[in-house]
């Protein structure tokens, strides 16, 4: 099956007429515009030093060893499918712990482009777009990581599935977006919810694997969420959302997982900017979620905020921050124990096109007596290839 | 759980009701959001008050970075027509300001999208294969051609056409408007030709390849550039090349976009006896530049004043 899909890759990305629609504009991630295929291939890598072999990077795309890590290979392609939409896939190869090479549909849907009223829909599979992080590709992540509080809440990969999505852009005379989707709340990618059997007694050691079916609504995914942005000068944008999860979970019957966030992200970028630089950008999420079991003793609440800062001091140079703080209620449980991470780093960027990040963690845990792990990451990625602008 | 269900279901419902609820509307004058100041310029001048017109980028950014901010599609999911500069230069945002929009009318192939790039004869097309090796190349040609004043005319000619389609009842008003602003346009070139007559051939060196068009019809000479390849900074070997390339060639002006550090420029011209010359390359881009004639007097004053004093 790899074989055959890398087989793909290297036809699309070499044949002669693919490779005549490769746009090479001098704007961030070309985007080819019109009928033809946007077509690129992303990788993403790491050296990684952690001062325990037991360490704490539980995120799917994180490095995840002293040593080296494929953090992903990204084939995205893309294209208008017709006048009314476009179609977007992004398909993930990786190297686990284990050396086992791993292929995830991480996106396959749908985007209308001829609704009324300011209206889009989205189908297929595609990320929950839930606060902030989790519907960026970890290719575009500000930091090598994935935060703590999304590991936790929204799974090691992310919260994605099968389903559809409905937003609307309201008349109102600035950005204010309402968002509401309806996904499978089953397997490896939804793990606060139905999850799987494999995965649920991973994430709630204390809860019994309850095999459900879905028989009714009440059994599959919602999120709502509510984006709003302003723009308090031409050289100023917010961007600010609070975002809701409703769904079964695996504990029970008849049990259920609720899931809020709040997300902040506000950018400064002068007007004469080079190259995108400089700027300072803010952002941070605050997430809490609240699962019932059969046995309400055993209801859990999880809560967490990570804030980040970002200065793009001068052209191609960015230097970073990141505070994580994560508190599940459970001293001894490694995915639920309250938990401190700093992640200052530093990230330059040759082109566009590729990036060099070196970033330095220290962890406290409660399971492990708040003593600090240190880790230290020295990240590279490539894209080749054209590829869609990432989200403001 | 029954108040959150309850909650999210009547969001829902609302999201999904909206799709059948509202009536459509149109309202006049015709709203024109455009990718640049410049073609905004040219819109109002097409347009006069059959429009609104608003540019995404101000006159002082640089057009190749701008970001798909949310405010930029708002402003663009309100429109009845999209212009954008085309030729690469807004290929990284434009699409997904379309998309983000979810404005029918303006995506790409509708009536209300515009590439004001259609009837433009490009300069700097590729003659042979393109790779990110040769920097941030665009395969179809250099998309700065609205610094060339006949371009503007084309630009006109190809914007006149979209807004007789969609006012069909103003199409004779805007013929109107298009014919006078060529024959100013027109006069304005034969003055400003006359104006750089004694500089034909100058030897210039620009930070960027974003002076071409304008080099060309104003008979300037283009040697050399800052960049080492288009969207690539300057290396110190690519700097000294310059230096002894421009004392070669007697180069005395080295014109720099506003938003390029002058600081490598600035050096290059301590070592050649050069001068600096920032030109803003948009309507917008200096306080004073409001409309597309006001662009190219504040280029030819800014220019003929520099080479006059034969730095």
């Amino acid at each position: 099956m790899l074989r055959s899909v890398f087989c793909l890759i290297v036809v699309l990305l070499f044949h002669p007429t693919v490779e005549a629609q490769i746009q090479q504009g001098e704007g961030m991630r070309p985007s080819l515009q019109g009928p033809n295929l946007d077509i690129s291939l992303d990788g993403l890598f790491a050296a990684a030093y952690f001062s325990e072999p037991e360490h704490l990077n539980f995120g799917g795309h994180d490095p995840n060893q002293t040593g080296f890590t494929l953090q992903n290979l990204e084939l995205t392609l893309g294209a208008t499918v017709d006048p009314y939409a476009r179609a977007d896939a992004h398909i993930i190869y990786l190297i686990d712990e284990e050396g086992e090479s791993i292929l995830e549909i991480e996106e396959a849907y749908l985007t209308t482009l001829a609704l009324p009223h300011r209206l889009q829909m989205i189908g297929g599979q595609f990320f929950t777009r839930f606060g902030r992080t989790n519907p960026i590709h970890p290719h575009a992540w500000n930091f090598a990581d994935q935060p703590v509080i999304n590991n936790r809440l929204l799974g090691p990969d992310g919260l994605r599935n099968p389903g559809v999505q409905l937003s609307w852009l309201s008349l109102l005379p600035f950005y204010l977006e309402l968002i509401g989707s309806i996904q499978n709340a089953g397997g490896e990618t939804a793990v606060s919810f139905l999850s799987n059997e494999e995965v649920f007694p991973k994430i709630f050691p204390d809860l019994k694997f309850e095999e459900r079916d879905v028989r009714r609504f009440e059994d599959l995914l919602y999120m709502t969420r509510i984006k709003n942005s302003w723009t308090p000068t031409d050289t100023v944008e917010v961007v600010q959302g609070v975002s809701g999860l409703f769904g079964p979970n695996a504990g029970g019957e008849d049990t259920y997982t609720k899931v809020f966030g709040f997300d902040f992200y506000g950018k400064w970028r002068p007007l004469n900017a080079v190259g995108g630089f400089p700027f300072v950008a803010v952002q941070t999420e605050v997430m809490w979620s609240y699962e019932t079991s059969e046995d309400p003793n055993d209801n859990l609440l999880d809560r967490g905020v990570y804030l980040q800062g970002l200065w793009g001091f001068t052209r191609r140079w960015v230097a970073g921050a990141r505070v994580d703080y994560v508190n599940g209620g459970d001293d001894a449980d490694p995915l639920r124990d309250r938990r401190w991470r700093l992640s200052p780093n530093l990230t330059f960027y040759p082109s566009e096109f590729s990036k060099w990040r070196l970033q330095y963690n220290v962890d406290r845990a409660e399971h492990l007596d708040d003593k600090p792990l240190h880790a230290v990451f020295l990240q590279f990625e490539f894209l080749i290839g054209s590829h869609g602008a990432h989200q403001f | 759980m029954p108040k959150t269900e309850d909650l999210m279901k009547t969001i829902l419902m609302v999201l999904f009701g909206v799709l059948f609820a509202f009536g459509s509307a149109r309202a006049a004058p015709l709203r024109v959001v455009t990718t640049t100041e410049d073609l905004a310029a040219i819109v109002r001048e097409i347009g006069g008050p059959l429009v609104e017109v608003e540019s995404l980028a101000r006159g002082s950014q640089d057009p190749h970075f701008l970001e798909a901010r949310p405010s930029l599609m708002l402003k663009a999911s309100r429109a009845d027509l999209f212009v954008q500069v085309g030729l690469g230069l807004e290929a990284g945002w434009a699409s997904s300001v379309l998309v983000g929009a979810r404005n029918p009318a303006i995506q790409h192939g509708a009536s209300g999208y515009l590439d004001a790039s259609r009837g433009i004869q490009p300069l700097d097309v590729p003659s042979g294969p393109v790779d990110r090796s040769q920097g941030d190349v665009h395969p179809f040609g250099n998309p700065h051609y609205w610094l060339d004043p006949e371009n503007g005319k084309i630009i006109a000619r190809t914007i006149a056409e979209r807004l007789a389609a969609l006012r069909p009842e103003s199409a004779g008003r805007i013929e109107e408007n298009r014919k006078g602003f060529e024959r100013r346009l027109d006069e304005a070139i034969a003055g400003w030709k006359k104006r750089m007559a004694p500089y034909e051939g100058t030897p210039v060196v620009t930070y960027h390849n974003s002076w071409a068009y304008f080099a060309r019809r104003f008979g300037l000479r283009v040697v050399g550039y800052v960049e080492p390849k288009s969207g690539i900074p300057p290396s110190p070997a690519h700097i000294q090349q310059l230096i002894q390339h421009m004392k070669r060639e007697k180069v005395k002006v080295i014109i720099i976009d506003p938003y390029f550090a002058r600081s490598t420029p600035d050096l290059i011209a301590r070592e050649t006896g050069a001068r600096v010359l920032v030109l803003p390359p948009s309507v917008g881009g200096v306080e004073g530049i409001r409309t597309y004639f006001d662009l190219f007097d504040y280029l030819i004053d800014q220019l003929t004043m520099a080479l006059s004093k034969g730095y």
